[in-house]
């Protein structure tokens, strides 16, 4: 067996990836897929509260950017967040008590699924208002070069993002200043239920370019190539050159939220669906890590196991866990 | 007058508390429009950028959502930001990243970051400046939990205050009345901080008790002025700090004098004089001796022309009538 992959970068430039980092990118996309999965079938059967929308079919995007990055990094994420935060180190037993309600999760069951954050990861949050990240993220990098901390913060966002104000207010400050901020576009072909074609002119690397900031377009499920562009855009950012740009193409598997199901609101054809299942990013991954000797299907298959016992431990944490005293209440309104 | 303080305006004690801030704190950055070269629209800021450098203080685009949200994202990882918005009719462009960001993420997270900053914005009407830049905002900001809104109407307090928000771990609306900049007084040297939430006694009285707030405060004392030769004692009380709002003395006060009156230049309908009237009713309604009297901006959008925009002002003249018509 082989020990690692060449992998190309934007600028031409190769690296090769170790075989221990490869396997836990494949690994981490398959807890995030289990993840979701898991929360899919437990709000199926009403023992959720509140909102859920899901990452499933996403997962090489959140994997590949965040691999590149260190403990002290920071991220900000989206109302679609388990996926980011998962691939940042989330842990999936205080994320599920999160989504529960329970006072074991991060939150103490005050944010639920939009509001996920963990400081002491660099997780500046998921956000239940859409662009919400990008004055947090933008204001995270700021903190950086004033404070002269190596910490570059990525910004995850959705294509619905794109046409928030708040993109160009702080991008347009995050250029000018050279902040140490990367700028993930999750083109996942529809915000909410209108398609990218219908809400948006041009597109997000042509407007970020038109800021000054560099900007590529790549196979949102091929991990690798995000891995590579996100590594671009994450060492220039740390060396002072500024903001970069990266769009991901890819595409949401499940509905906009979990009432979004079926042919509710009617926008896409599940023909188009099956077409995207069809490019599903893990499979695609295991088959290269295969392919390049790296792993034979049993060991794919044991990394499946582990993280099916990690989730369904998760899954047991968050249920047996208390829900928050109502002595709660008014705790943390001012630190 | 101590040697410990000095006469000056309340554009100079702000811009005395952000230099000591700014000098003692390496971790306070200033950032707005035009607040570094031009020393900001009002000249607050005056002097900043030539002590602390364009490393910490920012001449922003104009941007008013960007300014405080990348403030708010600084002050969850090791800043205490500034955010100077140039007026407060404008922090509407913010609110999201006020009221949906700063606010909701200390609570949201269960304590697990702060958000450490100001927003110093001016407010209030009388300079001719029309129905876009002539606000008081501050009822919208008091309406949400995890704000404070503080609201100086000395040089004194302007210095203590704003030091202790600057301090304060959570986010701080500091609301600056446009007029009230060249207004003199007293201010404190050095490290003078005043806590957040306490009121300030003006004036004692025997027959009732005048709450105003912020610009408030002078048509206020000239009322209780002329009140006194008619011989009519008005105690007169400033909170200071709206939110979280010190309502004890208040109540007290209100229990002692048995007439109440609440004068801000917020509008009238849903602000600040009706939360506080209400906390009055609710706690001392069996002291009084008739209803909370109240004095607000006219409901209408703050109009141009002089001769209109003066009637939607509360001033001393009113203050003397309500207050005669209340004891009579």
């Amino acid at each position: 067996m082989t020990s690692a992959i060449a992998v190309k970068c934007v600028t031409g430039k190769k690296s090769n990836l170790a075989k221990e980092a490869l396997l836990e990118m494949y690994r981490r996309m398959v807890m995030i897929r289990k993840f979701e999965e898991t929360v899919y079938d437990v709000y199926s059967r009403g023992t959720m509260p509140g909102l859920a929308h899901l990452y499933t079919g996403m997962e090489a995007v959140a994997v590949g950017v965040c691999s590149n990055l260190k403990a002290t990094d920071n991220i900000t994420s989206t109302h679609r967040g388990h996926g980011h935060l998962l691939a940042k180190g989330g842990k999936p037993n205080r994320m599920f008590a999160e989504l529960l309600g329970k006072a074991a999760g991060y939150n103490r069951g005050k944010g639920g699924s939009m509001h996920i954050v963990d400081m002491s990861l660099g997780i500046l949050g998921a956000n239940g208002i859409v662009a919400g990240g990008m004055g947090i993220g933008a204001g995270a990098a700021l903190s950086a070069k004033v404070l002269h901390e190596d910490r570059v913060s990525v910004i995850f966002f959705g294509d619905g993002a794109l046409n928030e104000g708040l993109f160009y207010e702080t991008a347009n400050m995050a250029s000018l200043w050279k902040l140490p901020v990367v700028y993930v576009m999750e083109n996942n072909t529809y915000g909410e239920y209108t398609s990218t074609e219908r809400s948006t002119a041009g597109n997000g690397p042509d407007r970020a370019e038109a800021m000054k900031i560099p900007a590529v377009s790549v196979d949102g499920n091929d991990i690798l190539a995000v891995y590579e562009a996100a590594r671009w855009a994450i060492d220039q950012a740390r060396a002072g050159k500024g903001p970069g740009f990266i769009e991901c193409h890819t595409y949401r598997w499940r509905g906009h939220h979990m009432g979004d199901q079926g042919d509710t609101y009617g926008y896409r054809s599940q023909a188009e669906i099956e077409t995207w299942m069809k490019k599903d990013p893990i499979p695609r991954f295991g088959h290269q890590l295969q392919t390049e000797n790296l792993i034979d299907a049993a060991g794919l298959a044991a990394i499946d196991d582990e993280v099916q016992k990690l989730i369904t431990e998760a899954v047991e944490f968050a249920k047996e866990a208390p829900y928050p005293d109502p002595s709660e209440i008014y705790e943390h309104v001012y630190p | 007058m101590s040697t410990l303080e000095r006469i000056g305006t309340i554009r100079e004690a702000i811009n005395e508390a952000l230099h000591e801030e700014m000098q003692r704190d390496p971790t306070v950055i200033l950032m707005g429009e035009d607040v570094g070269l031009a020393g900001g629209v009002f000249k607050v800021t005056d002097g900043l950028l030539k002590a602390f450098g364009p490393e910490r203080v920012f001449d922003t685009p104009i941007a008013e959502a960007g300014i405080v949200g990348l403030a708010v994202g600084a002050a969850m990882t090791g800043l205490r930001p500034i955010a100077e918005i140039m007026f407060c009719d404008f922090t509407t462009l913010a609110s999201d990243q006020i009221v949906n960001q700063a606010a909701k993420l200390p609570y949201m997270t269960a304590g697990q970051t702060k958000v450490p900053m100001v927003v110093r914005t001016a407010m209030g009407a009388g300079r001719r400046a029309a129905a876009q830049h002539s606000q008081s905002l501050q009822a919208w900001y008091c309406h949400i939990p995890g704000l404070k809104v503080v609201m100086p109407s000395t040089p004194a307090d302007a210095k203590g205050l704003l030091i202790s928000a600057i301090r304060d771990d959570s986010p701080v609306v500091f609301m600056e009345d446009k007029m009230m900049y060249n207004q003199k007084g007293p201010i404190p040297n050095g490290d003078y901080t005043i806590p957040l939430g306490k009121v300030r006694v003006h004036r004692e009285g025997r027959h009732a008790v005048v709450i105003c707030t912020s610009s408030m405060l002078y048509p206020t004392l000239e009322a209780a002025e002329t009140l006194s030769k008619a011989g009519i004692e008005v105690m007169v009380i400033d909170p200071r700090t709206l939110s979280p709002l010190d309502t004890e003395p208040l109540i007290q006060a209100a229990k002692e004098m048995g007439h109440v009156l609440i004068v801000d230049e917020g509008y009238r309908s849903f602000g600040v004089t009706a939360e506080i009237a209400a906390r009055i009713q609710e706690d001392a309604f069996d002291y009084l001796d008739e209803p909370v009297r109240r004095l607000g901006a006219l409901d209408v959008p703050v109009p141009f022309a002089p001769s209109l925009e003066d009637l939607t002002i509360p001033n001393a003249a009113q203050i003397v009538e309500l207050v005669k018509e209340m004891l009579a």
